[in-house]
């Protein structure tokens, strides 16, 4: 019986949240009218983003053809994205890139919205574990990355000491090509999930009370509040999550590159780290190649991702 | 990154300086008739101990002209700073860099002054011109010793097994076993600073060239590789064979440079391929480093044919756009004597022999430098392959720590390093690549 009345809830809530996003959009609108400033007003944004952005992108397409030494380049066509392409190691920093984006988006939306629900409950001291979880988002990620080396150290490592004591025999959590990868996940995690719970908490609060009220007369319990209210409910913020964190994902590098430098051997290369090993090469135009390429890759996986994502916001 | 000469600077701190550094250089000259030179170099303690001496030393001796040090990151940061600052025409007038492959990329003919016949170069040692010269014109001088690259063993550890040091791998995998039984780390291996993985396979070339005589010519022709060299492939089976017997440390993986030469000076491991040059910054820590520390080349198969693989010295070049070309020339003539070394002897004692006519090791010299000195009093010696080729593929360190890792096998290894380095040779344009 509770089940089919949280059911009703929810619809009842779909219709509220679809009813909301229909008044607001005019709401919000009504305030600025198109066209009440002067398009001279736009010309300093737009130089500023034209000379440091529109000009090196274009500049940057121009140069992936070319075999660019800083001190002169030559046109080669399409040799350079035909080089990157046969990349030796190219497949592994495609699959671990994946593997990396997937794990830490997962992750981040699973225990975002773990700590999101639980931070947003009647705990005592709230606002300090709030601050506590969004910390680590506020420290450099080289910072981060330099910490963990440090905690992750065989042996005399923090980790590996506490698992020490438990008995448990650690391992050299970076240098084996086994866990490396995955340990630098972790720790993305860890810097992350901050910014995920935030969101989460905001989606959260911004359900209205009364949904959650009509479950507890209807006798549903924690888990049916959660299940048929919070998790539905709370779809944009998941939505936002997944399509930022799947990008950082994809795009991923400053912490890779402190922590193991995509090794052991090629172990925990991902795309990022291969274009950065042509540029330290001085392979400037095959690099550029590659970040054309990794452009198009992000372009084709988020657009689409975004689309699906967005639509199901809309049925929702 | 390209070489190991570099290595010892991208081992620490490269990731922060570079911010901090990047910019601005100035010289000029003041009412007074004093010059000020600018010189730019790498952030590496022993480059930064060595400039200041050789400054301190030449202002003293010509007080209207003062230098100017700037340090900027060191490794492959380094070199694109250079590449940068070369390319816009915004060089220090002086500037402290690789020879051999490395040079190469700098475009030398576009941005440095040509001192062939110059009398800067009345004291630099013959033999060290071809790693400062391209397309016939000499660039440089030599700023600092060569270095041996091989094996640095703890000789305490040797007297204490009674153990000398081996002129065939046999001899020294038996070494080995021996130091195992005691329970001393054989091979001391640091994969964290992945540049160090590759010195097993560099320092070999000694026995490569000894195998292959015109291994060089051919490899730069494209007409060789390494794969299908049995005696280039050695080096990295070496690696291969170092990780299966598991005479490697634990953590291997996570532990980094510095930590292997304290290792080794403490004498918890023997044996650590590694570059004569890393060790003079450890002397103010520990100053057992320069007796204790002993050096052999890595050995092949032939005893009678041992000799070693040698590191020549980084030099010094004037940038083509400096305004007191006839002061910097004044500086680099100073660099290349006999006073110039003995300044830097002073503040950095030397981890091999000077390349400069009439400079000699002094009595206290390291025990390294000692040991490669009676190498090259042998003529069993021969400069490294980057010093002889401008082919070197960038992937070789992350390729020799799969290897020594266990996760490929050498004669693979091999074989993806000679594609990495068609890469290499195509993107410089050589003739022969296509």
């Amino acid at each position: 019986m509770t089940v089919k009345v949280a059911k009703q809830a929810k619809q009842a809530a779909d219709r509220q949240v679809t009813g909301e996003q229909a008044a607001g959009r005019p709401a919000s609108r009504g305030g600025r009218r198109h066209g009440s400033y002067p398009y001279a007003l736009y010309a300093p944004a737009a130089a500023v983003y034209l000379v440091i952005f529109l000009v090196p992108t274009v500049m940057a397409f121009y140069f992936s053809l070319t075999r660019w030494t800083l001190f002169d380049s030559t046109f080669v066509g399409l040799d350079n994205f035909r080089d990157f392409l046969s990349e030796q190691n190219l497949r592994i920093g495609f699959q671990n890139t994946i593997v990396y984006a997937v794990v830490t988006s997962g992750l981040k939306v699973v225990l975002g919205m773990g700590l999101g629900v639980l931070l947003t409950g009647s705990l005592r001291s709230r606002g300090f574990l709030r601050s506590v979880v969004f910390f680590p988002v506020l420290v450099s990620t080289v910072a981060v990355g330099i910490t963990f080396s440090m905690l992750l150290k065989p042996d005399t490592g923090l980790v590996d000491r506490t698992l020490g004591l438990a008995g448990i025999d650690g391992r050299d959590w970076l240098g084996d090509a086994t866990t490396a990868l995955l340990s630098v996940a972790l720790v993305d995690v860890w810097k992350g999930v901050g910014l995920a719970t935030v969101i989460y908490i905001a989606g959260i609060v911004s359900i209205p009370r009364s949904y959650y009220e009509a479950v507890m007369v209807d006798g549903g319990s924690a888990w049916h509040r959660f299940r048929h209210v919070t998790l539905p409910l709370s779809w944009p913020a998941t939505y936002s999550v997944i399509v930022l964190s799947f990008i950082g994902g994809l795009r991923t590098f400053d912490l890779i590159w402190t922590m193991t430098r995509g090794g052991p051997g090629f172990t925990s290369d991902t795309i990022a780290s291969i274009i950065y090993k042509q540029y330290q090469a001085g392979f400037y135009g095959l690099s550029t190649a590659g970040n054309v390429l990794l452009f198009i890759v992000v372009t084709a996986l988020v657009v689409p991702l975004t689309y699906v994502l967005g639509k199901r916001q809309v049925v929702l | 990154m390209k070489t190991p000469l570099r290595m010892p600077r991208a081992a620490v701190a490269a990731l922060t300086v570079v911010a901090l550094t990047a910019c601005g250089s100035g010289s000029g000259s003041s009412s007074d008739g004093t010059v000020t030179l600018s010189f730019l170099m790498g952030n590496d303690q022993s480059t930064v101990d060595t400039t200041k001496a050789l400054a301190n030393a030449f202002t003293q001796a010509n007080p209207k002209i003062k230098i100017k040090p700037e340090v900027i990151a060191g490794g492959s940061e380094g070199d694109n700073i250079v590449k940068t600052r070369l390319s816009t025409g915004d060089m220090a007038d002086v500037f402290w860099y690789n020879p051999g492959s490395l040079l190469q990329a700098l475009n030398p003919g576009q941005t440095m002054v040509d001192l062939t016949g110059d009398p800067v170069l009345k004291n630099v040692k013959k033999d060290y011109l071809p790693v400062v010269t391209q397309g016939g014109k000499v660039y440089g001088v030599p700023a600092a010793a060569a270095a041996g690259g091989g094996i640095l063993y703890n000789r305490k550890v040797y007297e204490r097994l009674g153990l000398k040091p081996p002129t065939t791998w046999a001899e020294f995998m038996a070494n080995n076993d021996k130091v195992k039984a005691a329970g001393v780390t054989p091979v001391i291996t640091t994969f964290k600073d992945t540049w160090t993985s590759q010195v097993m396979v560099l320092a070999d070339y000694y026995n490569v060239q000894a195998a292959v005589p015109t291994f060089a010519q051919d490899y730069t022709a494209g007409k060789t590789k390494f794969a299908t060299t049995p005696a280039a492939v050695a080096g990295f089976q070496h690696l291969a064979e170092i990780h299966a017997k598991g005479y490697m440390n634990k953590g291997f993986g996570s532990a980094t440079n510095e930590q292997g030469l304290k290792m080794l000076i403490e004498g918890k491991g023997a044996h650590y391929a590694m570059l004569s040059l890393t060790l003079p910054p450890q002397l103010a820590s520990y100053p057992q480093a320069a007796t204790d520390v002993g050096f052999f080349g890595i050995p092949g198969n032939d005893p009678a044919k041992h000799g070693a693989t040698v590191w020549e010295p980084p030099a010094l070049y004037i940038a083509k756009t400096t305004k007191h070309l006839d002061e910097a020339k004044k500086f680099l003539a100073f660099v290349a004597s006999p006073a110039g070394t003995a300044a830097v002897t002073k503040a950095v004692p030397p981890s091999g022999p000077y390349r400069v006519e009439g400079a000699t090791l002094p009595a206290n010299a390291l025990q390294v430098a000692k040991d490669l000195q009676a190498y090259l009093d042998r003529r069993a010696t021969t400069p490294a392959l980057e010093f002889l080729s401008p082919v070197k593929g960038p992937s070789l360190e992350q390729i020799t720590v799969a290897v020594g890792s266990g996760l490929t096998q050498p004669v693979d290894g091999a074989a993806q390093y000679d594609k990495d380095v068609a890469k290499q040779a195509k993107q410089l344009g050589l003739p022969g690549w296509g």
